[in-house]
């Protein structure tokens, strides 16, 4: 039986780690390689990097991350931020990245998920949506959640389905950071209009949360501060899971 | 000894290069490489694959004279061979992703999209998943059944001859993941990402 996977996400700025875990026994905790490493050996069923470094000219410290991590990790890792364009994904790639999200690009040209997943294969193409409820749905943000661009969550997953986008990541800009759970509705709603698997993201806070975004159809569930500050191990998830009869990975 | 990961520029392999590195830790020599004769002189031959089934079969032909030296290599020479996801698959004599497309034919058989009994079962099947082992592979060496492997295929492979079939997993259907028939081998989940159990797979291969 296909299991749901639990996927921890590291903040990554000029090649550190932002917000990370903090176990009295790393060496250095702003290591991405070292806190990607700790999370695979406890369970994650994947690794997710989120590059928000700003400026351009540090961009190129994610692919550094990437070719160690994946030289450490194996388990699959996914990378997001600041992915523009065919090349990026391809230098991705050959870094040792075996998924890349693409929030912004995808928005603003749907191509590049179209030819991205023919050329590299639609089990590498995350598309990544940030959603905020507006009226009686969600509108699409882009910039790492700074700009609106009055397009509906819903027909955008529908869209980038048809693009041939392997997974959605949909995160909930009104949850996210606030650890009071996922939007359920928004996860439900979207999972049940495409056919691709559903990543959860924004707002995890307890164990309940993680079983609730798998619950309301999500294939796995992304979570950042609920593993950094220790409150749980991949374990303790997991383990929690099974205990409301959700198939996980132990 | 030489193991050679043929590199025919379909898709993206360094997490299969980074795996069998971690395993062969300088005991092993790991080449990546489309020069024929290194892959003649090799002494295992790794055919990943990432991809359309199309793409994949593409890019083997793109390069003058290489199915004819892996075929000499798998079935001539019967030297060992592992195909990894789409590496697997090609094993086929046919394949139906995106337009009907020949196969190696190794392994008498098709390739078909998964059914997912009208939009039951999401595709692709990504995530892990058990396999259970039905035939004692040399590759499953100490791995137990319903061990956990990662997959991510929306295509399977469905043999002829289900005496070739070494472990399936259930998704939709019982789906054939790994096949055995005399030196030739084949993983639909990919080992160089099933943590230590996936290495442990690659391991075994190496030391045939």
């Amino acid at each position: 039986m296909l299991k749901n996977r639990i996927i921890p996400c590291l903040d990554v700025k000029n090649g550190r780690v932002v917000k990370g875990i903090n176990f009295v026994d790393l060496k250095d905790a702003g290591d991405p390689v070292e806190q990607a490493k700790i999370y695979s050996d406890g369970g994650a069923d994947e690794i997710c990097f989120l590059d928000i470094t700003a400026s351009n000219e540090n961009r190129d410290t994610i692919y550094e991350v990437v070719e160690k991590t994946s030289k450490k990790c194996f388990v699959p890792l996914t990378v997001g931020g600041g992915v523009r364009s065919i090349d990026d994904i391809n230098k991705l790639l050959n870094c040792g990245a075996d998924k890349v999200s693409i929030n912004t690009a995808a928005v603003q040209n749907a191509k590049v998920v179209e030819d991205s997943s023919r050329k590299f294969g639609s089990q590498c193409i995350v598309v990544a949506i940030d959603a905020k409820r507006k009226d009686d749905g969600w509108e699409i943000f882009t910039h790492g959640g700074r700009n609106p661009t009055g397009i509906n969550a819903l027909e955008f997953a529908s869209k980038m389905e048809k693009c041939g986008a392997g997974e959605l990541l949909v995160t909930s800009m009104d949850k996210d950071g606030t650890q009071s759970g996922y939007d359920i509705e928004l996860i439900n709603k979207i999972s049940s209009s495409v056919n691709i698997p559903v990543i959860a993201s924004g707002g995890a806070g307890t164990l309940d949360h993680l079983a609730e975004g798998i619950n309301y159809g999500a294939s796995a569930v992304l979570a950042a501060s609920i593993f950094h500050y220790g409150k749980y191990s991949i374990s303790d998830c997991k383990k929690y899971l099974a205990t409301k009869d959700i198939p996980v990975r132990i | 000894m030489d193991v050679t990961i043929v590199d025919y520029k379909s898709g993206n392999i360094s997490s299969v290069i980074n795996s069998f590195n971690e395993v062969a830790k300088g005991k092993v020599n790991i080449e990546v490489t489309s020069d024929l004769n290194k892959i003649k002189s090799s002494d295992k031959v790794v055919l990943p694959g990432q991809g359309s089934f199309k793409s994949c079969i593409d890019g083997l032909n793109s390069i003058n004279g290489l199915v004819d030296t892996l075929s000499e290599f798998a079935l001539n020479n019967k030297k060992p061979l592992l195909g990894i996801c789409v590496g697997l698959q090609m094993f086929a004599d046919v394949g139906y992703e995106e337009v009907e497309t020949k196969g190696l034919g190794w392994i008498s058989g098709k390739v078909s999209k998964i059914d997912n009994q009208n939009g039951k079962y999401k595709l692709p099947h990504i995530g892990w998943n058990q396999i259970n082992i039905v035939k004692d592979s040399k590759i499953f060496k100490d791995i137990e059944s319903n061990s956990h492997m990662y997959f991510v295929h929306s295509y399977e492979f469905i043999p002829n001859d289900n005496s070739v079939t070494a472990a399936t997993t259930d998704y939709a259907s019982n789906i054939v993941c790994a096949v055995e028939k005399e030196n030739i081998f084949g993983t639909q989940f990919h080992p160089e990402k099933s943590d230590k159990l996936g290495l442990k797979i690659i391991n075994n291969f190496i030391n045939l």
